[in-house]
C-alpha cells in the first residue's frame, strides 16, 4: 500500500512539475481541459485520491473499541445525535451543551474519545499531524467524517449565544495584526484575484464563492508534504509564516476562527479529500 | 400562418429566451453574494474575551516569544479599523510610525544589490519551523514585481519594476525608499507591508542591500 502511495505521489508530482505549465499556454487549450477533467476524476476516484487511504482508516479507527473503556466512537454525538456521521461536518463548529463550549470536528473528536472511551489521548496528540511512517487518528477521522458530508452544503446556524460569540472571536482574530510581520490573516486573505509568488490568494474576508471553495475543499491530501491535512494543519502552517508561535492545536481560539471561516463558507458544497498542491 | 412566419416565431421565442438567460446570469453576476446579516450583526467581543481566545491558542509562548502574540498602539489600531482608519486615526498613526524612523548614520542608503536580490527572493526567518541562526529574508517577490527576468512574483503589492529608472536614480527617492522599507507605515497608515526596520526583522545592511536592488542601474530591477 505504501509502495502504490510513493507511486502515486511520485507520478501526481510529476503531472505537478511537468503538466501544469502548459496550462499557462493558450495552444494547448484542449490539453488543459482534458488535464482539468483528469484531476478532477481523480478527486472523485476513491481508487485515484491518496485522501481515501485516510477516509477508510478513519472509518475502521471510529469502530474500533479503545481506551479503558474498550467502546468505539459510534455512540460520540457530533451535533446530530449519537453515532449520527452524515451531515455532522456542514454543521460544525457548533454548541455542544454536554461539553458547555463551541467545538470544531477535532476538539469535539478528542472530547469523545476522553469521556467515551476514557482514552489517553496524549499518544493521539503526538502524532495530531502525520508524518513519513507514522499515521495521524486525528487526519484519518476527520477524513471520514469530513467525506460524510460530500455533496452537502456549510450550515452554521449560530442559534446560540456561545456560537455567536465564537463567530465573532474568530472574525476578530481574523483581522487581528501582530508579530514581527504585522501580518493578520487579512493581509493575505482579505482582496480577490491577490497572489503570493505564484499562488492563488482566497478571499475570506467576505462570504461567497472564495471562501466556499477554501473551506470546501479541507480535508485534503497535500502533494507537497504527502500527507492529507484539516483545517487545523492550515491555520497552524498560516500561523507559522506570520511568524507566531506555533498555535494550540484543538484549541478554543482556533475552533472560533474555523467557526467564522465556515459561516463565511454558508452554503458551499463540500467535497473531500480534495487533492492540492 | 405559413411555415416561414411560424420559423420566424420560433426564432423570436428563442432569442428571446436566450437574452432572458443573459440577463439572469448577469444579475446574479452582479449581484454580490450578501454576508448573513444576522451574523454581520453580532458585536464584537469584549476584551477579556479576545483575551482568554489568545490565551487558549498561546497558552506557554516559549520565553522571548511573549512578544509576538502583543500588540504596538498601530497594530492594535489598524486591526480594530480592520486597515481603514478613519482619518484622524490614520494621521495619528503616519506621525508616530515617521517619528520611529532611524535612518543610517553614515548617511548612505545605497548596498550591494546582488546581496539585495537574495534578501528580496528569501522567505525565510522568523518562523518557529526556522532552524536557529536562520538569516531574515525580506521576501519581497511574495508581494512585488521586481526584476522581470522572475515570473513567480506576487501582487498583494504594486509592481516594482524600473522603481529606480522611473525616479531618475535619484538620492531623495532612495532615501524615501529606505524609510518605506523601515517603516511602510509612515507613509500608508495599516499598509499591507511589514515594518521591517521597526521589528528589526531586517538589519540596517541589509535594507542599504534591498535599496541598491532596487537603485542601482545595474540592478536587473531597471533592466
Amino acid at each position: 500500500m505504501k509502495t502504490y502511495k510513493s507511486l502515486f505521489s511520485i507520478a501526481v508530482l510529476s503531472l505537478a512539475f511537468f503538466g501544469l505549465p502548459t496550462l499557462t499556454r493558450a495552444d494547448e487549450a484542449s490539453d488543459t481541459g482534458k488535464e482539468i477533467e483528469h484531476y478532477r476524476e481523480m478527486i472523485d476516484d476513491p481508487m485515484a485520491n491518496p485522501g481515501y487511504f485516510n477516509v477508510d482508516r478513519g472509518e475502521q479507527l471510529w469502530q474500533t473499541p479503545r481506551g479503558s473503556k474498550a467502546v468505539s466512537l459510534q455512540t460520540c454525538d457530533l451535533g446530530k445525535g449519537p453515532g449520527v456521521v452524515d451531515g455532522a461536518y456542514a454543521e460544525l463548529p457548533r454548541f455542544f451543551a454536554d461539553a458547555n463550549k463551541v467545538m470544531d470536528l477535532e476538539q469535539r473528536l478528542l472530547w469523545c474519545m476522553k469521556t467515551i472511551q476514557d482514552l489517553d489521548t496524549a499518544d493521539v496528540l503526538s502524532r495530531k499531524f502525520a508524518s513519513t511512517g507514522t499515521t495521524s487518528d486525528m487526519e484519518d477521522l476527520v477524513s471520514y467524517i469530513a467525506n460524510k458530508s460530500n455533496g452537502m452544503k456549510f450550515h452554521l446556524s449560530l442559534a446560540t449565544a456561545q456560537e455567536k460569540e465564537a463567530y465573532a472571536v474568530g472574525r476578530e482574530l481574523f483581522y487581528r495584526r501582530s508579530s514581527l510581520l504585522d501580518f493578520s490573516c487579512a493581509t493575505c486573505h482579505g482582496e480577490d484575484g491577490k497572489r503570493i509568488r505564484l499562488q492563488e490568494l482566497p478571499n475570506l474576508s467576505k462570504p461567497g464563492k472564495d471562501a466556499q471553495s477554501t473551506m470546501g475543499s479541507w480535508p485534503a491530501y497535500r502533494m507537497s508534504q504527502s500527507q492529507t491535512r484539516t483545517m487545523q494543519n492550515r491555520i497552524f502552517d498560516c500561523y507559522r509564516q506570520m511568524r507566531m508561535p506555533p498555535p494550540d492545536y484543538a484549541s478554543d481560539g482556533i475552533t472560533a476562527l474555523i467557526t467564522y471561516l465556515n459561516k463565511q463558507a454558508e452554503g458551499g458544497v463540500i467535497n473531500v479529500p480534495s487533492i492540492k498542491r | 400562418m405559413s411555415r416561414r412566419s411560424n420559423d420566424k416565431l420560433l426564432m423570436r421565442n428563442l432569442f428571446g429566451t436566450c437574452a432572458l438567460a443573459v440577463v439572469a446570469a448577469l444579475f446574479q453576476w452582479i449581484t454580490p453574494v450578501r454576508a448573513d446579516p444576522r451574523a454581520d450583526a453580532i458585536e464584537r467581543p469584549s476584551a477579556e474575551v479576545m483575551a482568554r481566545a489568545l490565551k487558549s491558542i498561546w497558552p506557554n509562548p516559549k520565553a522571548g516569544w511573549e512578544k509576538r502574540i502583543e500588540q504596538d498602539d498601530t497594530q492594535s489600531s489598524c486591526s480594530r479599523y480592520r486597515n481603514d482608519p478613519p482619518s484622524e486615526e490614520a494621521k495619528a498613526i503616519t506621525e508616530r510610525e515617521t517619528a520611529r524612523i532611524v535612518l543610517p548614520t553614515d548617511g548612505k542608503v545605497l548596498g550591494d544589490w546582488k546581496a539585495g536580490e537574495k534578501i528580496a527572493s528569501s522567505g525565510r526567518g522568523g518562523q518557529f519551523s526556522d532552524p536557529p541562526g536562520t538569516e531574515n529574508g525580506g521576501n519581497c517577490y511574495a508581494c512585488h514585481q521586481l526584476a522581470k527576468s522572475e515570473v513567480a512574483y506576487g501582487t498583494l503589492g504594486p509592481s516594482l519594476t524600473n522603481y529606480g529608472k522611473d525616479r531618475g536614480y535619484s538620492l531623495d527617492a532612495a532615501k524615501a525608499a529606505y524609510a518605506k522599507i523601515f517603516d511602510s507605515e509612515a507613509t500608508f497608515a495599516c499598509s499591507n507591508m511589514p515594518r521591517f526596520g521597526i521589528h528589526g526583522f531586517l538589519s540596517e545592511q541589509q535594507i542599504k542591500d534591498v535599496v541598491a536592488f532596487l537603485f542601482d542601474k545595474e540592478s536587473p530591477v531597471n533592466k
